[in-house]
């Protein structure tokens, strides 16, 4: 299975992405492409910019253990992840996931996965500015909570799947 | 042993790196920030409330009673918002 992962300063071409994935193939069903992108409010106040922080080395064996885990969890037949770092302005692409699978249940599933962890485990680090100051962003419970519906229950819901 | 700063713990204790002669008796995570902690104030400023401080062993996620014996790097950071 083809799995790529980039960590980059420049913008990504989503369409390309996916295309590459998809090239000389033909069973492939499915394809889904989420893209993430800087808005232009943090707590309703417009954004200047948003600087992200990341931890290299790390980052990339963490989204690199994500997309294993992935793999491992549905029947993948293409991945890639692309994650920006650096200054961005809004409207500034941050995040890419691409997933191919035969059918769309596991290509959404897993794209919902790779986004939930990546917005809680992988090393990243938001500063934002606004006219007023520039301030860290605080990690929200609500992403966690998104991750955490992924992990198999204590009566192991999960291991069903 | 290299220790590594992220965020808003590296700008607290105003550098991003350094490398640390640790003395005998710290066995996890959670003793090393104990010690850092005593190391100076913008190190206790840093790790002010423990409960948010997430740490790397050798660039994988640990929690704070794991022993660190063996690691080349240790990381601290805030809780991550990529994505």
């Amino acid at each position: 299975m083809t799995a790529s992962i980039r960590l980059q300063r420049e913008p990504f071409d989503a369409a390309h992405e996916a295309a590459r994935l998809l090239r000389g193939r033909t069973d492939v069903g499915a394809v889904v492409t989420f893209t993430g992108i800087c808005r232009g409010e943090e707590a309703d106040a417009p954004l200047v910019a948003m600087t992200l922080e990341h931890y290299p080395g790390m980052a990339e064996a963490e989204v690199g253990r994500h997309v294993e885990a992935a793999q491992r969890r549905w029947p993948l037949l293409g991945v890639t992840v692309i994650h920006r770092f650096g200054r961005l302005a809004p409207g500034d692409q941050i995040v890419l996931v691409v997933t191919a699978a035969a059918h769309r249940q596991d290509a959404f599933a897993a794209a919902e996965y790779l986004m939930d962890y990546l917005k809680t485990r992988a090393p990243f680090w938001k500063r934002v500015e606004t006219a007023r100051e520039a301030v860290w962003v605080e990690a929200k419970q609500s992403d966690d909570a998104l991750a955490e519906r992924w992990m198999p229950s204590p009566g192991g819901r999960a291991a069903a799947e | 042993m290299k220790l590594r700063y992220f965020a808003w713990v590296r700008e607290r204790i105003g550098k991003a790196e350094e490398n640390v002669d640790l003395p005998s008796g710290i066995v996890t995570v959670a003793d090393l920030v104990d010690w850092l902690s005593g190391r100076g104030e913008e190190y206790a400023h840093a790790f002010d409330n423990p409960k948010v401080i997430r740490a790397a062993i050798d660039r994988s996620h640990v929690k704070p009673d794991t022993p660190i014996t063996g690691a080349q790097e240790i990381a601290f950071f805030p809780p991550m918002t990529g994505g």
